[in-house]
């Protein structure tokens, strides 16, 4: 009896003492990592809006402030309202038809077929490519005068000569006309993000429990049916994290307009980051490059949160 | 019937997937003849351009590494992946250790507030970071590169080991202990061996962004031989408006080809760290 009361006691001790010293190696070893980020990024973000509310250039970077001047000055060029009205048409419109086609790509790749790791490196290409050099191969594709796209048009006679469908010039100038060039923009990001996308939903689909499935089909249920009323609302969560993540990318990407087009033609195709890049860095106009790049924030901020709420509702069921 | 019906299934499903594969990989595709080709034969809008009007020549390969400065953004590329590695692992290890084991109700905040800096693009920061680099005297350096990069790849790092140290039974461990292992013994011995996977997968993603990345790369650093391949090749191998599309479209291709083959082997760890876990594979 006293034996057991003895051997209580001290493993009641052991648990406290390794309790304790868990709690010091906890800190101890998430500490860094956190003070790293805290320097690194808590204060360049502090910085972000201290330099927006003030009027700091490359030459003179004394912080004085300014209260919102930087905001209504940039507010007066058409350059930012063009770069706003880019920034998220772009994305949207870009994360609709990504969606869409990733959800017909995964439901092609949650079936085994010869290959399929070969169709994989393929569609992967596009996110596993670094973005800078992918965009300097659609730039060559898109060329005003050797693009490869306008020569299949031109041998089935849609473009160039009297009468063609896409009109008389020899080339369609990709990049080179406001509407165009926004459209092959967009068209660009739903190549880069369309892989993403389609594996997160792949994943999604490889996770529906496979005897729910099994009940579906003994119950008669046709392939649409099983597609639309099963599979879908199941990865309806996951989903909403896809479309979120690729949303957060093409906010915030740079590369694929700054590669194309840099803005152009004139500042048609200008995005947020490209804008205050050519602000800030280029014009040394620091301030007002902050206040650009400060408008994607509270976008990013709602879609953070609308992914922890999601990601939280997928670990629940 | 039913096999006319499978076999029309079947024949959408081929056309779908191919539609799908050329899509994604036309630019690479479009590259690889391009690098091949003969100026006369390249530019002349009369040719067409799918086949070799010319006899193939690797003389813009040897353009390439002979008379431009890839090789050089290849080394600096390489560095600055390795090195921004090992310090990702460094950080990243113990805080996930940290996160999935040791701390609390705080770690489960301090966990959601990594994930949310994973969130949040370069774009909004590479202005004042620019103004930093300067006070630190890194500007113009790759070393600039090296010190910003693990802020982008120590917190997806983390989540991701997170993830991978929550699905190594406590119980391990635990024996480990009792064989007289101290808890880092038992860290190094057991848990380190059995989230090996992760830990390579940790190395590949980390490369990759550091390969990947571009604003911060073309915002810090402007002298041609400290310039990363992303910023060098589309900023450097481009004189003024003289394109050489044959060397530019060698230099985007010899990365992504290898990059994009090595990528497929992690897609299940790449899925992991954007779902949270919450999808099990």
């Amino acid at each position: 009896m006293q034996d057991n009361a003895a051997v209580d006691t001290s493993s009641r001790f052991s648990t406290k003492y390794i309790a304790d010293n868990e709690k010091f190696l906890g800190w101890a070893f998430l500490l860094p990592a956190v003070l790293y980020i805290l320097l690194l990024v808590g204060v360049p973000f502090v910085l972000a809006i201290a330099f927006s509310l003030a009027d700091v250039t490359v030459g003179d970077t004394t912080l004085n402030f300014v209260g919102l001047q930087n905001f209504a000055r940039i507010m007066q060029t058409p350059e930012f309202w063009q770069s706003l009205r880019n920034t998220f048409g772009f994305a949207i419109t870009a994360q609709i038809i990504t969606i869409i086609l990733a959800n017909i790509l995964a439901v092609l790749l949650s079936s085994d077929f010869r290959g399929k790791w070969f169709a994989l490196v393929l569609i992967m290409l596009p996110w596993s490519t670094p973005i800078a050099l992918g965009a300097i191969g659609w730039l060559w594709l898109l060329d005003s005068k050797f693009s490869p796209i306008d020569w299949v048009l031109r041998y089935f006679s849609l473009l160039g000569g009297e009468g063609a469908l896409l009109g008389v010039p020899k080339n369609l100038y990709y990049l080179g006309k406001a509407q165009l060039a926004q459209a092959s923009i967009i068209m660009v990001y739903v190549w880069r993000m369309l892989p993403l996308s389609a594996v997160i939903l792949l994943a999604g689909l490889t996770s529906i429990p496979q005897d729910l499935l099994d009940q579906a089909e003994v119950d008669g249920s046709s392939f649409w049916r099983t597609l639309f009323q099963i599979k879908l609302p199941l990865i309806l969560p996951i989903m909403i994290i896809a479309i979120l993540f690729s949303f957060i990318y093409t906010v915030g990407d740079m590369a694929i307009v700054f590669i194309l087009t840099r803005g152009g033609p004139v500042y048609y195709t200008h995005v947020l980051p490209t804008w205050a890049y050519i602000k800030g860095i280029e014009g040394g106009a620091l301030a007002e490059g902050a206040a650009i790049a400060l408008f994607i924030f509270p976008v990013l901020l709602a879609a953070a949160i609308l992914i922890l709420r999601y990601s939280r509702r997928t670990e629940v069921t | 019937m039913f096999r006319l019906k499978q076999g029309i299934r079947r024949f959408f499903f081929v056309v779908a997937l191919a539609f799908f594969c050329f899509f994604s990989a036309a630019p690479f595709v479009w590259m690889t003849i391009t690098v091949f080709k003969q100026d006369k034969d390249l530019y002349r809008s009369g040719n067409n351009p799918f086949i070799f009007n010319e006899p193939p020549t690797l003389d813009h390969l040897r353009l390439l590494f002979n008379e431009t400065n890839y090789t050089i953004f290849l080394r600096n590329s390489l560095f600055i992946g390795v090195l921004v590695v090992i310090i990702t692992l460094v950080f990243a290890l113990p805080a996930a250790y940290s996160l999935a084991r040791l701390t609390g109700r705080w770690g489960e905040r301090a966990g959601i507030g990594i994930f949310l800096v994973y969130l949040v693009p370069p774009t909004l920061l590479f202005i004042p970071l620019s103004r930093i680099v300067v006070s630190l005297g890194l500007n113009n350096t790759l070393w600039a590169l090296v010190l910003i990069y693990p802020t982008i790849s120590i917190p997806f790092s983390t989540w991701l080991l997170m993830g991978f140290f929550k699905s190594i039974p406590k119980d391990l461990e635990e024996a480990a202990m009792m064989d007289g292992y101290s808890r880092f013994g038992a860290i190094m011995r057991v848990v380190l061996p059995l989230s090996l996977s992760g830990v390579i997968a940790v190395i590949v993603f980390t490369f990759t962004l550091t390969l990947h990345e571009f604003i911060y790369a073309l915002a810090f650093v402007s002298s041609s031989a400290q310039r990363t391949i992303s910023v060098g090749v589309p900023t450097e191998l481009i004189r003024g408006d003289v394109f050489f599309w044959q060397s530019l479209m060698a230099a985007a291709a010899i990365v992504a080809i290898p990059v994009g083959i090595i990528y497929v082997f992690f897609l299940d760890r790449l899925v992991a760290g954007f779902t949270m876990g919450a999808v099990k594979g």
